[in-house]
């Protein structure tokens, strides 16, 4: 009979006791985790041994973030989201616009059924990218998992990425051995990643052990990028300069369905399933983990009082050229889709394409002197 | 096929992998965990686990996350509970030896907290000594340590109104950090008692700082010279200081309080963490024994710069830290002078040597003030 000790430890305490003080906090972990929910889920335990104040941690030392709606929560296996369902399910549907435990989510990597997106305006598009994150079915995830396991992933990673080849043949640096040119290299083509200082992760327990079995693999064209076990397993990033949105999508797509392909002949398909579609980390990149991004020049448009209204009609969301945590700087915004789960990554790579283009159409506008009221798209 | 004899769900997760799979890579590692964790010491005891579920993985983590410090040499691992002091004896005697200058598994530490048998103390030159202050901390038996209680366990360790019957030169107030008004939270920051959420990557990482502000709070008595913290990288932490150089009557009080307080626990059926090898069982290896750090913040701009100041420090037992703590280097020629031990002396011998041996650094540095040699003023080594 297989125990989870501290748990059962702390079950001396009653739930009174034990439940958090979320007075002054503001995050979707806040929101959702009433007292009886908590009741009914501490005493449970995943089979890897992940527990409820394992998953709600991070948002109970991380009140609320000035930028951002943090979700509070985490998942530290692939079964977390099934034995702590009762948080995860409301969680899930206040974070994905009303998203139902019965709902299932569509997966669509084939780049074709994408329409257009290969000339957005290149005098205001300076990058597209598309990122997205993967788990590796079999191991723990990075709040939760050992040094043995994060290894073992990090081993599969390099096997399924050296095996590539014609363009996206490249090399793996491990953080630990890198030596001072292949970090300065790194940092310049704005690759490197380091260990996280956000206290979101760091509550997690994402960065243990730090710089054990974390690396960084590119292709030589350096347009195709994999990091290993950092916030996720994998994060797969395909990018390039300008707004050819189409090539990134299409390279990201033949990118991942090789690597796929490669982990499962090992038995290590990634974690998947018809409700959540891609098993991730933060409940925040379940379904797609797709962000489709530019960064695109809006001065004017930015400063439009509808700005905000027209991207929340597009789906769309904007952040400061420098990621999640920053704001914008010189009229140059990060515009991505906003959605994750119950639509496609076709779908939500279109949304970009098709946003985008309108808001370059009424920047033009704008740059003339006219009105833009007339362009004013409806909610999609 | 390594013997498995846990049930518990993640140390059976981990078994999975071979012991050199999970073992940490410490090649880029200094610091006492680093120094004597093998793999094979590793492998006996990485399937072990206390009563309350505290592991091997949970004691070095912090350790495996710092590789190192530029001023001090850290330890590298933590206690969960008073049992990890036992289960890992296998890890923990050694760091023990090597921090507390070769302290045997079998040696036994005394206490002494009658501040009778200080001899002198109350007349360190004002001159030179700003300021005087004995600090300790103490954990309550039966509860787990800062880096693995619970929510619930840090509340029932301390009883907030506990405090409240002390009287006298005692009688003070409890200001809880969740609910200070912004004008204590002020008052208390120009006292120099407000203590705030670790920002010490040594700290994060063994989880010490989970749940801030929850049940953390700081108690201190009207006239300012007797402080409690509570909850913050001890159960307790307790402070005895005031300006100038009477270190007697820090002493004196600090021990008066500390009795008084482990009589308030007792009556509530809760005793202080203690034994005959370790003495008081704290949350880091380098506080068992005494826990005790007595120092003065003291003017020693021209002995600080003599060639033979971290020797005569050595000699003495003592060390010296920035005025801001133990992370900070020293401002204006003002040093921390404070006893370099804890386990395997008491509490009044480590006293003792702070004021024996900042009496001698104040001689030293009126002798060069007057131009002239200390050389036959250096110390034997104590």
């Amino acid at each position: 009979m297989t125990k989870n000790c501290h748990n059962d430890y702390k079950m001396k305490f009653s739930t009174d006791e034990e439940y958090p003080d979320l007075l002054k906090h503001n995050n979707h972990m806040s929101k959702a985790l009433t007292r009886e929910i908590y009741d009914k889920l501490r005493s449970k335990s995943t089979p890897s041994g992940f527990t409820l104040d394992d998953c709600i941690q991070t948002g109970v030392d991380n009140p609320g973030h000035p930028f951002i709606m943090t979700v509070g929560c985490v998942a530290g296996d692939e079964e977390s989201y099934e034995v702590f369902k009762g948080l995860f399910d409301p969680v899930i549907s206040d974070r994905h616009g009303g998203y139902k435990p019965t709902d299932k989510h569509k997966t669509d990597l084939n780049f074709e059924n994408l329409k257009g997106g290969d000339d957005l305006d290149p005098n205001y598009v300076l990058s597209s990218r598309v990122r997205t994150g993967r788990s590796i079915k079999g191991f723990t995830l990075p709040p939760h998992n050992s040094r043995g396991e994060r290894r073992g992933i990090e081993r599969l990673s390099i096997e399924a990425l050296n095996s590539l080849e014609g363009e996206f043949k490249g090399k793996y640096y491990p953080l630990k051995d890198m030596t001072e040119k292949e970090q300065e290299q790194l940092i310049a083509d704005h690759f490197l990643f380091d260990k996280p200082i956000s206290p979101l992760l760091l509550a997690a327990g994402m960065a243990r052990d730090w710089p054990d079995a974390r690396g960084i693999w590119h292709n030589d064209n350096k347009t195709f990028l994999v990091w290993v076990n950092e916030e996720d397993h994998l994060r797969v990033i395909s990018m390039q300069k300008g707004g050819n949105m189409k090539e990134v999508f299409r390279r990201f797509c033949v990118g991942l369905k090789k690597i796929e392909e490669i982990f499962k002949k090992h038995n290590h398909g990634f974690m998947w399933n018809e409700h959540i579609g891609y098993v991730l980390t933060c409940p925040s990149n379940l379904g797609t983990g797709l962000r489709g991004g530019v960064h695109v020049k809006l001065p004017k448009l930015s400063t439009h009082p509808k700005f905000e209204e027209i991207l929340t009609r597009l789906r769309l969301q904007k952040r400061g050229t420098g990621g999640v945590d920053t704001a914008s700087v010189g009229g140059v915004f990060d515009i991505s889709n906003a959605d994750r789960l119950g639509s496609s990554e076709v779908e939500q790579v279109q949304l970009v394409v098709d946003g985008v283009k309108l808001m370059i159409e009424m920047e033009k506008k704008l740059e003339k002197g006219g009105s833009i009221d007339d362009m004013i798209p409806a909610q999609k | 096929p390594e013997k498995i004899r846990t049930k518990e769900k993640a140390l059976l997760m981990k078994m999975n992998y071979s012991a050199e799979q999970e073992f940490p890579d410490l090649s880029k590692h200094n610091n006492h965990m680093a120094k004597v964790l093998t793999l094979d010491m590793y492998e006996r005891l990485r399937d072990k686990e206390t009563s309350s579920g505290f592991t091997l993985d949970d004691v070095i983590q912090t350790g495996v996350d710092n590789p190192g410090h530029p001023f001090i040499m850290t330890v590298g691992c933590v206690a969960g509970d008073e049992e990890t002091y036992d289960v890992f004896k296998e890890l923990l005697d050694p760091v023990i030896e090597d921090r507390h200058g070769g302290y045997k598994p079998t040696d036994k530490h005394k206490t002494d907290l009658n501040p009778e048998n200080l001899q002198g103390g109350d007349d360190l030159d004002p001159n030179y000594v700003l300021s005087s202050r004995v600090r300790t901390g103490r954990s309550i038996h039966g509860f787990c340590l800062p880096p693995h209680c619970s929510r619930g366990e840090r509340h029932a360790a301390f009883p907030s109104e506990g405090l409240s019957v002390l009287d006298g030169d005692l009688k003070g107030k409890y200001y809880a950090l969740k609910n200070m008004t912004e004008e204590e939270q002020q008052q208390l920051i120009d006292d120099h008692f407000l203590f705030d959420k670790p920002v010490s990557p040594l700290l994060l990482a063994s989880g010490m700082a989970r749940d801030w502000p929850d049940a953390r709070g700081i108690w201190h008595n009207d006239n300012k010279t007797f402080l409690v913290w509570v909850n913050e990288e001890d159960h307790l932490r307790v402070i005895s200081m005031q300006k100038g150089g009477n270190m007697r009557e820090v002493f004196t009080r600090f021990c008066t309080g500390l009795t008084k307080i482990e009589a308030l626990f007792k009556e509530k059926g809760h005793e202080f963490m203690w034994n005959e090898h370790l003495g008081y069982v704290l949350t880091c290896p380098s506080n068992l024994g005494t826990g005790l750090r007595a120092g003065v913040h003291v003017k020693l701009p021209n002995l600080s710069k003599h060639d033979k100041f971290g020797e005569v420090l050595k000699r003495l037992r003592l060390q010296k830290r920035g005025t801001g703590g133990v992370d900070t280097a020293a401002v204006g020629g003002v040093f921390d002078i404070s006893n370099a031990d804890r386990l395997g002396f008491s509490e009044v011998e480590l006293v003792q040597m702070v004021v024996d041996g900042v009496n001698l650094l104040i001689e030293m540095e009126k002798q060069l003030e007057n131009g002239e040699s200390i050389d036959d003023l250096i110390p034997d080594q104590k």
